[in-house]
């Protein structure tokens, strides 16, 4: 029993916070919001841990992290550990203690978040995974197993990156191949660097490499090769794809076409991806006006919102149809987008966008709404106010209203079973596509998750290859 | 990193490079397109691909120095890198034996319809070629479209070369002759394409152009690229870049290829700039790194 307190003494710690940087200041720069814990804190909230016989937050985690192993690891100081126990389920913690919906997972059904706040299970993982990396504690483990067989990752996101370190280690001989000119997916392309710095990324993504798993950008399966040539002209026996859910929509009404009307993946690709930011030092533009909106209520909405203004934005409206219970995204993001005078429009429907001579945004017409029954997701259905039509003024009008798979792969794939969504169908405990050797997880099958959710697909998804390919493929 | 193999001036700012990249080389179709980002912090473009090499492993592209990125790109030599070159990108041209057809090329948009004429020609149509440009040094790919049109016709706006006009001029001249046409490809700037549409749409022939609208990934993932077609919302760089010339709303195309024109023109001066500096101190003769 590493903890010396008494479980009633563990319950009168109060819930540790992170240290943030102040909202008036970080609104204005693409630094961290979040220092996560220091060490004196971490191990205050370790200690709090009640270190359960049955521990449930293990079981509201999709990967299944030995939570309270860790936890007492912490106790115990030796971060090394901890790191490791981890990473026995987990290989990107760094990204996950960061940006993993810890209040619906495994904070949800923590046994003293009944009475009290629950273990800030997700501030230990990340300072852990920090503690390491400021550190070099981490030594890759070594690969011992050869196994003389190649497959083959589509995508680099965290299905692709944790499926290929699942197969790496049973030494199988593994190839990313990304489409983009750099890796890690929506973890580069959409999340901010405010939220996720793009060091940590590259450190993670750094580690699946040197583990073994070979990268290949500014390769587009279904178009520089298809599926179907990597696996009978580049000898691949088995395929994983985790290709996302790139493809954003948009809300059809009319005045989308003008100038400054962007889906959020356009506007965090320039910004994140080709750095926009920093124009014209670097050469792909953006323009954001002194008034802006978003549309939407997850995670891209808060991202958009909150980078837009970064850029300079001084009325930066989030706009949503439902009420801000139903909104999925994160709480920590609501919480820190509110901080830092996002001006949140619930209950509100776009009903078209205005635009000037010049063909650029000037307004966008709402509609209030109010919540009726329940609909098919249990979510109150929200109806429009007759009579509540109103006009703000706004230059860039930003949509974050979802996305569907990007279906180059599907089309040039025969005998790929795909779904009316687009998304491709798998066995959910397998895995594997409507095609023995080729299996498929992530935003890919679920059209818009989590990036736990694609990091336990791949893990799936690696067992149920290595069993494919040992009885012989 | 992709290696320049050739590079050939093909006018004061045309120019031709033949560029390493085997799996494109093998994979590309008439009608596809490549992304290129030529250095770090770059932009990524969208580039037609013109021709390419199975056995040497190279695809070739045709560039006009416009913008920082094309006049970079230009600017390269043979040996030197582009830094990401993916492709290849976009539907290809439907390849039939149609009959007739007539491939349009508008200044550099003749490097587009190169490959499509080409492929055409090698599926057994009859391929009426017109090619124009604003004067005599801006008409490229004279020979190589002379090679594979059975019949070539050439404009220049200014009349410096050829007949006097535009491209067109002379295919509503071949329409009014009763040539007996199949089908059209217009490939060049965006106002060229819309006139050739117009030509061709009281007469029913069926036309094809080539969008060029804003691209940030070239892999439908942003849908910068969107374009209205038929009333429909579609993504070019993967539903097109081909599309149905009667159905294309060019004017809104014309309007949201204008979005960011101020910040591209800040982008080119700065580097105009830049290059100039580099000029002086090589001139002042304090070397340039
Ligand atoms: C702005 C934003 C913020 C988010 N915030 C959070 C958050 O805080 N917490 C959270 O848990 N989730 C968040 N999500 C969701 C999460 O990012 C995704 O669920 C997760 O990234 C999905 O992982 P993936 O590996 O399936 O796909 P992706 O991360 O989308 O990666 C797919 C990769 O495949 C590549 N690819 C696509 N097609 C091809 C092809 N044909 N050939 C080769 N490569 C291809 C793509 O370029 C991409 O790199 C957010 C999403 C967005 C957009
Ligand atoms: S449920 Fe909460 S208190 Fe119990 S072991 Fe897990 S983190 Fe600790
Ligand atoms: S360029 Fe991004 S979707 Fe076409």
């Amino acid at each position: 029993m590493p903890n010396p307190l008494k479980p009633s003494e563990r319950m009168k710690i109060p819930r540790q916070h992170s240290i943030e940087q102040n909202p008036e200041e970080r609104n204005r720069n693409f630094n961290e919001v979040s220092f996560g814990l220091n060490e004196e804190l971490a191990l205050l909230e370790a200690k709090r841990c009640l270190d359960c016989k049955n521990p449930v937050c293990i079981d509201g985690c999709p990967v299944r992290i030995d939570i309270p192993a860790f936890i007492n690891l912490i106790i115990e100081k030796d971060y090394s550990g901890a790191a490791d126990k981890i990473r026995e389920a987990n290989y990107l913690p760094a990204i996950c203690g960061r940006v993993c919906p810890q209040e619906d997972q495994c904070e949800i059904v923590c046994i003293l978040g009944k009475k009290h706040d629950p273990v800030a299970i997700g501030k230990l993982e990340r300072f852990v995974a920090d503690y390491e990396m400021a550190n070099k504690l981490f030594k890759s483990p070594v690969v011992t197993n050869q196994i003389d067989k190649k497959v083959a990752i589509v995508g680099s996101g965290p299905a692709g990156l944790t499926c290929a370190a699942e197969l790496v280690k049973l030494g199988y001989k593994v190839t990313i191949f990304e489409a983009l000119h750099a890796t890690g997916g929506v973890l580069r392309y959409g999340i901010p660097e405010f939220r996720l710095p793009k060091e940590i990324l590259d450190i993670e993504v750094n580690r699946v490499r040197e583990l073994g798993a070979e990268i290949i950008t500014n390769f587009v399966v279904g178009r520089t090769a298809t599926l179907d040539e990597l696996i009978d002209e580049m000898g691949y026996e088995a395929v994983f794809l985790g290709t996302g859910a790139g493809t954003p929509n948009f809300m059809e009404i009319s005045g989308e076409h003008f100038s400054g009307v962007l889906s959020a993946n356009e506007f965090l690709t320039r910004v994140n991806f080709m750095k926009a930011y920093a124009f014209p030092e670097t050469d792909t533009p953006i323009k954001i006006g002194k008034q802006i909106a978003v549309i939407g209520g997850g995670n891209t909405a808060m991202d958009a919102v909150r980078t837009a203004k970064r850029l300079g934005a001084e009325k930066a409206y989030l706009i949503y149809r439902r009420s801000r219970k139903e909104m999925p995204a994160r709480i920590e993001e609501v919480q820190h987008a509110e901080e830092e005078g996002i001006e949140f429009l619930m209950l509100t429907n776009p009903l078209r966008i205005v635009g000037d001579e010049f063909n650029w945004v000037k307004a966008i017409e709402c509609q209030k709404m109010e919540l009726g029954e329940p609909d098919d997701s249990g979510r109150r259905k929200p109806i429009p106010i007759k009579g509540s039509e109103y006009i703000i003024e706004v230059q860039n009008v930003i949509e974050a209203i979802g996305q569907k798979p990007n279906p180059i792969i599907q089309a040039t794939t025969p005998g790929l079973g795909v779904s009316k969504r687009g998304t491709v169908v798998v066995d959910n405990k397998t895995m594997v596509t409507s095609r023995p050797n080729v299996f498929a997880g992530g935003d890919l099958i679920h059209g818009g998750a989590t990036v736990i959710l694609a990091m336990h697909d791949g893990k799936a998804a690696a067992a149920s290859i290595h069993e494919y390919l040992q009885k012989g493929g | 990193m992709y290696k320049i193999i050739k590079k050939q001036k093909l006018s004061d700012t045309i120019t031709k490079l033949v560029i390493e990249s085997p799996l494109v080389a093998k994979k590309r179709k008439a009608g596809n397109f490549v992304m290129i980002r030529v250095v770090e912090g770059g932009e990524r473009i969208p580039i037609t691909i013109a021709d390419s090499d199975i056995e040497k492993g190279t695809v070739t592209i045709i560039v006009q120095a416009i913008g920082k990125t094309t006049k970079m790109l230009c600017s390269l030599n043979e040996g030197d890198f582009v830094l990401d070159f993916v492709g290849p990108l976009g539907e290809p041209t439907p390849i039939h034996n149609y009959g007739t057809v007539v491939c349009i090329g508008g200044g550099v948009g003749t490097a587009e319809v190169y490959p499509i004429a080409k492929a055409l020609r090698d599926a057994g149509n009859e391929v009426i070629g017109i090619i124009g440009a604003r004067s005599k040094d801006l008409i490229i790919l004279e020979k190589e479209m002379g090679e594979v049109c059975n019949k070539l016709y050439i404009t220049t706006d200014d009349g410096s070369y050829a007949r006097k006009g535009f491209v067109s001029d002379q295919l509503l001249e071949l329409i009014n002759k009763g040539t007996k046409i199949d089908g059209v490809y217009a490939i060049g700037p965006i106002p060229m394409m819309q006139v050739c549409a117009n030509v061709t749409k009281p007469f029913g022939i069926k036309t094809y152009v080539s969008l060029n609208p804003i691209m940030v990934d070239g892999t439908g993932m942003c849908g910068g690229c969107r374009v209205t077609v038929g009333g429909k919302m579609k993504f070019a760089c993967v539903d097109g870049p081909e599309f149905d010339a009667h159905q294309v709303d060019f004017d809104e195309l014309i309007m949201r290829n204008r979005t960011y024109i101020d910040l591209e023109k800040t982008s080119l001066e700065k580097y105009e700039e830049h290059i100039c500096n580099l000029y002086e101190k090589s001139l002042s003769g304090k070397g340039v790194k």
